[in-house]
């Protein structure tokens, strides 16, 4: 499916209802509603639709290579498409973990294949995750891939002096180190956030402090070398207050929340159900307020998913050998509906700035220099046509068995969710059209915006 | 009563029904033949993926004198250790038609899995998961308290009980202080913070760190073992030190009240938590303790298989 489109009556991120004109990959007009002329282009109803600027994930888990059987970069590049994504950031710890040149260049190859939505890999920090030593972290910024954010994530780098060396060394080409915020002496054996009901259910406690300790260090690190540093999925208010003094100190921090922190507590741990298994681990409700907060202040940058798609036989078992990890490309955007925007924490424009603008930029998603489709631009006329449409008035069952990732492990199963997307384009093409995949041939990609 | 997995789940009734049955059942087992033919033709499962000589054996006995068949299965050497999931030898125990599983597993909440996946349809008792529960151990524990101080009859109000040691890594501490409360019984448990859950301030119990404050209030305490892995986790400085600060000697055995009795769930580790004054003393109940397990157990198997009795 190819052409031009109008997307008719669409609410922007400010309120305004207007229509929006996708034409030769970008997003070539903007007017007030009903007043573009469709020519012989296809009209979308946007009447009541949310437009947003193509969603970026800064932290997704596509498992592949090596764990083709929990996700492959088409499947979950599938999955965020459907989620509204245009663009994603896959993580380092695949099997062999994306800690050479090949690897993150295989995964960009993959990614660009599939065509589903932008696929940026992002390097390991340390050879096999490994914490030992540096990973070719320059091999992997010059390769096609053009990688600009590093994490061992699953794993912290705790050793000091060697994210000190991490944090100086992707100066060079304009990096970001992105961690894994985990104490690891802190968390040996930890199975869920350490508190009163950690101590009822009798399993080892994942304290706040593991986390906040290691984020101190990290940012006072980075000003030191005066290098960014961007915290993955603060899940503690702890958390939330080292990085609130960080940034009125002007250091260099970025972080990241999960849609299921803000969200879920671990209250739900007491079932025992490994589907609320997770690391860091679900908190408690005051964490989750301060979490909000967080977001709407913009002392958090950024929503990122933590997409951490498993095989059914890697979740459906005793609590201790479950694996960690949840999905969530697929319910983002309605989570965040529901804990920031029917709250009347935030608006759309933030929402469009925390899950599209912030995380293109700090992933360097949005230097037209890289030829990656700049995406994060915002909805304006020019830009790259990167849209999702969202209908906040959609109550949706969440149902994982008719998901597109191929993982079942949504902590949202059975929850009742305040809306849905409806469509996403890239790059002025659909991926989803009603609420269903488009089947086509990859968008052409052009080589720089 | 589906299953028993918690003392969480008993209130006070279902508690006192659990006790006067061990009490009735206590009764048949002073008989020359202990043996009952309530749960002839039922098929109860040991299925132990932690060695426990003394619970497996406590359940094998109670089972067998109330004439079920019993099938013992140790993970160790079996289809477990070849990598098989819990999920999948509960099938087969499953298919093989048990109407009870016994479960004793290291991971916390896996008795609780067994029951809600639908993975048996038979009844589930928790012998044990992890650190969490083992409801059987507190059950038989406030069977012999409520023995020693109530007659055998009703339940443990105004009783007062230490609890000492681990409570951190200790299942038995935790289904006593769900128990002991329902029935009335006032706990407090003794530990250095370290060896203390973080949350333990909204447990229904007291905490002290100073075990000789607290042992001339009580009616009974209950010392828990050291596990010798916790050693070298720095949850204290040495044996020594945990011994002098909360050992149970013979000078702290003069401080306990004269009718006050001393429990240890077993295997006792003397010389470290209990000296053996102590554990020989004539305030020991340590034998009984494993005594009333049948008992206990042998009621419990009854509420379960037998039909009677409601949801606990």
């Amino acid at each position: 499916m190819s052409g031009t489109w109008v997307l008719r009556g669409a609410l922007l991120p400010d309120g305004t209802a207007a229509d929006l004109l996708l034409r030769d990959g970008t997003l070539a007009e903007i007017g007030a509603a009903g007043s573009l002329d469709a020519g012989g282009a296809r009209v979308v109803d946007a009447d009541g639709l949310v437009a947003l600027p193509g969603l970026v994930d800064l932290h997704t888990h596509l498992r592949e290579p090596g764990r083709e059987d929990a996700e492959t970069v088409e499947s979950g590049t599938r999955a965020a498409a459907a989620g509204g994504y245009t663009a994603v950031h896959a993580m380092a710890n695949t099997s062999p973990v994306a800690d050479t040149a090949g690897v993150v260049e295989q995964v960009h190859r993959l990614g660009r294949q599939a065509g589903w939505c932008d696929v940026r890999p992002v390097g390991a920090v340390t050879v096999g995750l490994a914490g030992s030593r540096l990973a070719e972290l320059g091999a992997m910024a010059a390769s096609t891939a053009r990688v600009r954010v590093f994490s061992d994530d699953g794993h912290c780098v705790s050793d000091p002096v060697l994210m000190r060396r991490a944090l100086e060394y992707v100066r060079a080409f304009d990096g970001v180190v992105a961690q894994h915020a985990q104490d690891p002496r802190l968390t040996e054996g930890a199975q869920m956030h350490e508190g009163d009901v950690s101590g009822v259910l009798g399993l080892t406690g994942w304290p706040a402090v593991a986390e906040e300790a290691v984020i101190a260090r990290d940012v006072l690190l980075a000003a030191h070398v005066r290098s960014r540093v961007h915290v993955c999925h603060v899940s503690t208010a702890g958390s939330v207050e080292i990085v609130r003094l960080a940034k009125q100190r002007g250091l260099p921090v970025t972080a990241e929340v999960t849609p299921h922190h803000l969200l879920l507590t671990d209250e739900l741990v007491r079932s025992y159900d490994p589907v609320y298994k997770v690391n860091p681990p679900l908190r408690t409700a005051a964490d989750v307020q301060a979490l909000r907060e967080a977001v709407a202040d913009g002392t958090v940058d950024v929503v990122a998913t933590d997409h951490a798609p498993h095989p059914t036989e890697a979740k459906d078992c005793e609590w201790a050998a479950a694996a960690m990890g949840m999905t969530g490309l697929e319910t983002a955007l309605a989570v965040v509906q529901e804990t920031l925007v029917d709250t009347g924490l935030m608006g759309w424009s933030a929402v469009a700035e925390r899950m599209s603008t912030a995380p293109a930029r700090i992933g360097r998603l949005d230097d037209p220099a890289l030829g990656l489709g700049s995406h994060g631009r915002g909805l304006v006329a020019g830009a790259p046509g990167h849209v999702t449409l969202y209908d906040p008035a959609a109550p949706t069952v969440v149902d994982p068995a008719a998901h597109q990732t191929s993982g079942r492990n949504s902590p949202f199963r059975g929850r009742t969710l305040p809306g849905r997307v409806v469509a996403t384009f890239l790059r002025g093409q659909p991926t989803v059209l009603d609420g269903a995949m488009v089947d086509r041939e990859p968008a052409p990609e052009p080589a720089a915006w | 009563m589906r299953h028993l997995l918690s003392t969480a789940d008993l209130d006070h009734a279902a508690a006192v029904q659990l006790l006067d049955t061990a009490e009735a059942m206590a009764a048949t087992q002073r008989r020359e033949i202990k043996k009952l033919p309530t749960l002839r033709g039922r098929t109860v499962v040991n299925l132990f993926y932690e060695d426990s000589t003394r619970t497996r054996i406590s359940f094998e006995a109670a089972a067998k004198r109330l004439s079920a068949d019993v099938i013992n299965f140790a993970a160790k050497g079996s289809s477990v250790s070849k990598g098989e999931s819990l999920k999948d030898t509960a099938e087969t125990l499953q298919a093989m038609g048990a109407d009870a599983v016994v479960i004793r597993h290291p991971a916390s909440g896996a008795p609780h899995r067994l029951a809600a996946m639908g993975w048996t349809t038979g009844a589930v008792l928790n012998a044990g998961d992890g650190t969490h529960e083992h409801p059987t151990q507190a059950l038989l524990d406030a069977f012999t308290l409520r023995r020693h101080l109530r007659g055998g009859e009703g339940d443990l109000a105004g009783v007062r009980v230490a609890v000492v040691g681990d409570v951190l890594h200790s299942r038995v501490a935790r289904s006593n202080v769900h128990l002991l409360h329902t029935l009335g019984a006032e706990v407090t448990l003794v530990a250095p913070p370290t060896l203390l859950p973080l949350g333990v301030g909204s447990w229904p119990c007291a905490t002290s760190f100073d075990l000789d404050a607290v042992l001339p209030g009580v009616d009974a305490v209950m010392m828990l073992r050291v596990q010798g892995e916790r050693m070298n986790a720095a949850y204290f400085p040495s044996e020594r030190e945990y011994s002098r600060r909360y050992g149970l000697d013979a000078r702290r055995l003069r401080l306990l009240p004269g009718h006050a009795v001393v429990m240890h769930p077993g295997p006792m580790n003397r010389g470290l938590e209990i000296s053996a004054d102590a554990a020989d003393s004539p305030r020991a109940v340590v034998l009984d303790q494993v005594t009333n397990g049948v008992s206990v157990r042998m009621a419990a198997l009854y509420l379960l298989l037998a039909g009677e009795g409601s949801e606990a």
